[in-house]
């Protein structure tokens, strides 16, 4: 039993619920947002370091056994989450200041920030599979009041169809968790992941197994689920759209990791099989809208498509490399996406437009602005020494040892149009004649720069340190290989 | 066109409290039998909206001068504290706590923490489901 683990899900919904008290204030705002997400931060480092030294973290809400309570669930694999999750929204909530607007920071958008990372952290955290539903309907909420806020035209016309796809995922997942619970009578992980080997119905299983990769494909934006995407993602602000790139989707794609190395193991040779078709398909549908666009926000978020086909191919292999190769992209991943929508975000500020063709010749005004988003976008493709290399390594490596050495090829072969497809930003922005830029001034620069920067920096600490990193990821895997050690701690706690 | 509703108000006036009766009555019958705060809120928001109908929302705002968001943040953390008490008694969160007392007129009856996790939903509940009418309701 330890309160610990629910601390990074409760303090920001405190804080939340502080924040709606005095919407107008503008400076208690700010104040109190980011005192609630340091606040969430220091519960995570200190549930981290708990979860390192003691094992598997569990408690059962309201004194109930365990398998009829719900249960709350912190492995290392967990916690890692909720960390670079924590660390994100610290970063996207300072770089926010300077750029969201007073207009918007007055009508609850502190407020809604915290609530979505109270859902972003309850989803990792949890350890009952409806429990991740509700999880997951908070953090929708917010997401819904912050993909329509500000309420512009084209916001209000995507927030449409964001609310459309997930309401019918919502309702999907609700039937899916039903279904579940009709052939095994159990909700909680842990429990089902002891019953599930024991039922002999293989077949209804396997279709339920495969509903849930549709439910949680709609969140992850997996091949051909994703349609919905590009489009919601384009028209909010860019400190939401870091938010949203950097952290929604990650829930799905850990909601498919958590429930396929958990539970649904019955039958690895149908779905896992089709996890790594459909992986492989999603890359390469990403690729083809990353290079297709000259807009830059366009070609980011079509590179959060293809990490979730990376990263969901690494899982798709079950064997050590492959899974340990997925958690490291999946924190990597985390970090770039938000740290290359935050500089991206800054690009379309100095030159009044997201259009490439538009750009040009920055390098002369803004050196450092340039080298920092040449490093980030080698981190995203993955060059070494940078983040994306390890995982994608170890992914590469898991494919060639398991059976489908052709995903991992593929992956190999994309990652060069990856690297294409940033570098072109860089060639179009930061080369070529300098054109006329919207003059802004230093302070208000450095202000959105800085938190860039520094999260940019935690990419490439995490790239070159990961030798150091590497025992907390081999510890996520280890659970994740080893349901035992989950199922032992929650139902023996 | 302004119709005529003195039968609406005058019915109103009289079905408002009955509706907030029963409310209160559903709110405390929550813990064994059905009911709670949630459906307890939900009438008492009906009554509320039951008046804004009958009148109009300008006259129920001076009745009523309450700020529906602060009510449901506060509702919230009441709703949130009484959770997070669990944790100064070092037992797993939302663990509650209840006992018998002897109260004048009731005789022997049973006290719960839930009750007070109950007012913190209906506050939410009340104050969420005013806040949505109000919107809707004003943008005509």
């Amino acid at each position: 039993m330890s309160n610990l683990v629910l601390f990074p899900v409760v303090i920001p919904l405190i804080f939340a619920a502080i924040l709606m008290l005095f919407p107008k204030k503008l400076h208690m705002q700010r104040a109190v947002a980011i005192a609630g997400v340091v606040a969430t931060l220091a519960s995570a480092l200190v549930l981290f370091s708990k979860v390192n030294s003691d094992g598997v973290q569990a408690v059962t809400l309201g004194s109930w056994p365990a398998p009829f309570g719900i249960s709350m669930v912190s492995d290392m694999f967990s916690v890692l989450l909720v960390l670079s999750s924590t660390i994100v929204t610290l970063f996207v909530l300072f770089y926010s200041i300077p750029t969201i607007g007073m207009k918007r920071e007055q009508s609850f958008y502190y407020p809604a920030v915290l609530f979505l990372m109270t859902g972003v952290n309850g989803a990792f955290t949890t350890g009952d599979i409806f429990n991740l539903f509700v999880f997951i309907e908070v953090l929708l909420m917010a997401s819904y009041a912050l993909i329509v806020h500000g309420g512009e035209k084209p916001q209000l016309r995507e927030s449409i169809k964001y609310l459309l796809v997930n309401i019918i995922s919502s309702a999907l997942f609700v039937s899916a968790v039903a279904y579940l619970y009709s052939v095994t009578g159990t909700l909680n992980m842990a429990d089902l992941a002891v019953k599930i080997p024991q039922i002999e119905a293989v077949g209804i299983l396997t279709v339920i197994a495969v509903l849930f990769l549709v439910v949680f494909g709609f969140k992850a934006a997996i091949f051909p689920l994703y349609f919905w995407l590009p489009g919601s993602y384009f028209a909010p602000p860019m400190a939401i759209l870091a938010l949203f790139g950097a952290l929604l989707t990650k829930v799905g794609v850990y909601a498919i990791m958590r429930t396929y190395t958990l539970f649904f193991t019955m039958n690895t040779g149908f779905t896992h099989e089709l996890l790594a078709i459909i992986a492989i398909l999603t890359i390469l549908a990403g690729c083809v809208g990353a290079l297709a666009y000259f807009d830059v926000k366009k070609i980011i978020i079509y590179n959060i498509i293809i990490a979730v086909g990376v990263i969901l191919f690494g899982i798709s292999q079950m064997n050590a490399a492959g899974i340990e190769g997925s958690i490291f992209y999946l924190v990597h991943d985390m970090l770039i996406k938000a740290a290359l929508f935050l500089l991206v975000g800054i690009l379309t500020v100095i030159f009044g437009t997201s259009d490439l063709r538009k750009m040009g010749g920055l390098i002369k005004s803004y050196p450092i602005f340039g080298w920092t988003f040449l490093v980030a976008a080698f981190g995203l493709a993955g060059i070494p020494p940078l983040s994306g290399f390890p995982g994608k390594l170890l992914i590469v490596q898991g494919g060639f040892e398991g059976t489908h050495f052709w995903g991992s090829l593929v992956i190999l072969a994309t990652s060069l149009l990856v690297l294409l497809s940033v570098v072109r930003i860089f060639i179009y922005a930061f080369w070529g004649e300098p054109v006329k830029i919207v003059p802004i001034d230093r302070k208000h620069y450095l202000s959105m720069f800085v938190p860039t920067a520094i999260l940019v920096a935690l990419t490439v600490v995490l790239g070159v340190g990961a030798e150091l990193f590497m025992p907390f990821i081999s510890d996520a895997g280890e659970v994740l290989l080893n349901p035992s050690l989950y199922i032992d701690a929650v139902l023996k706690e | 066109m302004r119709t005529n509703d003195v039968m609406l108000q005058t019915a109103t006036k009289v079905v408002t409290f009955i509706i907030l009766m029963f409310a209160v009555h559903i709110f405390f019958a929550g813990h064994y039998t059905p009911g709670g705060g949630f459906v307890g809120g939900l009438l008492t928001a009906s009554a509320i909206v039951l008046l804004m109908l009958a009148f109009d929302i300008p006259t129920i705002k001076k009745i009523l001068p309450i700020n529906y968001v602060v009510l449901t943040a506060v509702g919230l953390l009441i709703a949130i504290a009484t959770a997070s008490a669990s944790i100064i008694f070092d037992v797993p969160f939302f663990t509650h706590a209840y006992d018998y007392f002897d109260l004048p007129l009731f005789g022997e009856t049973s006290l719960h923490s839930a009750l007070l996790f109950d007012i913190g939903v209906y506050l939410v509940v009340v104050g969420v489901t005013m806040t949505i009418i109000q919107t809707i309701g004003e943008d005509e």
